[in-house]
């Protein structure tokens, strides 16, 4: 899924756009960014209502490549500064977490997403 | 503020977090009683070198007097009379345990050139000036760079192409509380090591160590440093704080508890996932803390002999799929 499409599924307007043309993989919902690191899958989009500087580093650290940010929250400057610098893509919806996943769910056909690329092999 | 830096480095800002006042202020207190007169304070301002002298007794703090006071005595012809009555009682104290960097700020706020100091019992234990916090810096910022010059051979290793993949030390203050800056430890090592050639995935692991270590630091500790070493095929990190420690660190590794605020929490963080998740990426993994001292947490994580392959033996034999859109993973 393109970024454009992502925006147009989830009704949500670009705040950071590094590349329009860039594609997701996945998706995953948390608002805990320890969560997040541990079972965020590579090239996903991340749906959260966290907007602030961390949730861009916890986005960069493990490959997200977008952020959806949801109930339409305002996005800080030094969040976007930090997602242009990172080259990740911030983009806000009205829609809650809930609302987007599934909307972005239904896109990837309710797939199961991959385990993450960092987690150990055991 | 006596640092003319706006932004001071993080080494520095990290020792005036650090240092507490009691660990640079001068002990021994030279004092005058409510009584004793004037014109005696004045020869032990001159005796001793000092432009102030706290008028106590039994270690209670009554007031200071000062040069300005002095001069005023001989211009009011009142420098035989007891100190009491020409002291500044209102007085602005620190306190023993606060950090350097409040103490730094009291004398930029303030045009005062010292303060008393009382410990928790309104006692006073000492007097801090400007002089003092001086000496303390330099002999601290000293021992930092002899720190730092004996690292630089390692320094000048990693700079050869031959060594490039072989070392790489690097240390970063972490300071209480301060989410702007957390973060950017994980992010560092994690640029250093894909400019090595390191596997995304296992550069991910290390970024994922590092960035809850750092963030632990950040939330639960007094501040602390953060180190990794990469060398041989394996990235060394060590979270190293000075409190307040933990008492019962099986429960601390266990998924799902944490000490965190309400405040943390909102933010994202203190779901107690943090030192699980170090443990999940770690091949190697020890902690060792006491109630009321420090912590250190030591992670090892194999990035492979020559920094390129790294794969484990298990990931070999089971290959990724491919994601979604086809490619392959990282």
């Amino acid at each position: 899924m393109t970024l454009d499409e992502l925006a147009a599924c989830c009704e949500a307007a670009p705040v950071v756009l590094p590349d329009a043309g860039g594609t997701i993989a996945c998706g995953y919902t948390s608002d805990l960014l320890s969560d997040v690191m541990a079972h965020a899958p590579d090239a996903c989009v991340l749906v959260t209502v966290q907007n602030h500087l961390n949730t861009v580093a916890v986005a960069t650290l493990v490959g997200c490549r977008a952020i959806l940010v949801c109930h339409q929250r305002e996005i800080p400057a030094d969040m976007q500064a930090a997602a242009a610098a990172e080259q990740v893509a911030i983009l806000r919806t009205r829609l809650s977490q809930f609302e987007a996943s599934c909307r972005i769910g239904v896109r990837f056909g309710n797939k199961q997403a991959e385990t993450p690329a960092h987690e150990k092999a055991t | 503020m006596p640092l003319d830096e706006d932004r001071p480095s993080l080494v520095l800002q990290e020792l005036i977090h650090r240092m507490k006042v009691r660990d640079v202020m001068t002990r021994a207190v030279c004092t005058a009683e409510r009584q004793t007169p004037l014109r005696a304070v004045q020869h032990l301002m001159r005796d001793r070198g000092i432009s102030g002298v706290p008028v106590a007794e039994h270690g209670r703090l009554f007031g200071i007097v000062s040069t300005p006071d002095i001069i005023r005595a001989w211009e009011g012809g009142i420098i035989d009379e007891p100190c009491q009555r020409h002291m500044s009682s209102r007085l602005m104290v620190l306190e023993e345990d606060m950090p350097l960097a409040f103490a730094i700020r009291y004398f930029g706020r303030y045009t005062y050139g010292r303060f008393p100091v009382l410990n928790r019992e309104q006692m006073l234990v000492g007097i801090l000036s400007q002089r003092d916090i001086n000496r303390a810096l330099l002999r601290e910022l000293a021992h930092e760079v002899r720190r730092l010059e004996t690292h630089s051979g390692v320094s000048a290793a990693a700079g050869d192409e031959e060594n490039f993949h072989k070392y790489m030390l690097r240390e970063f203050p972490v300071v209480r509380l301060d989410f702007e800056n957390a973060g950017k430890a994980a992010n560092q090592i994690r640029l250093l090591l894909l400019e090595r050639n390191i596997a995304l995935r296992l550069v991910r692991r290390v970024a994922v160590a590092v960035y809850e270590l750092e963030m632990n630091l950040c939330v639960h500790s007094n501040g602390g440093v953060l180190s990794c070493l990469v060398t041989n095929g394996r990235a060394e990190i060590i979270a190293c704080d000075s409190g307040p420690g933990i008492s019962d660190i099986e429960w601390a590794c266990r998924d799902g508890t944490s000490t965190a605020t309400a405040w943390v929490r909102s933010l994202g963080f203190g779901a107690g996932m943090g030192l699980p998740n170090v443990k999940r990426v770690a091949d190697e993994f020890s902690i060792t803390s006491s109630t009321g001292g420090g912590t250190t947490v030591r992670v090892v994580v194999q990035v492979g002999n020559d920094g390129r392959s790294g794969a484990t033996p298990a990931e070999e034999a089971c290959p990724r799929h491919a994601v979604p859109d086809g490619r392959s993973a990282p």
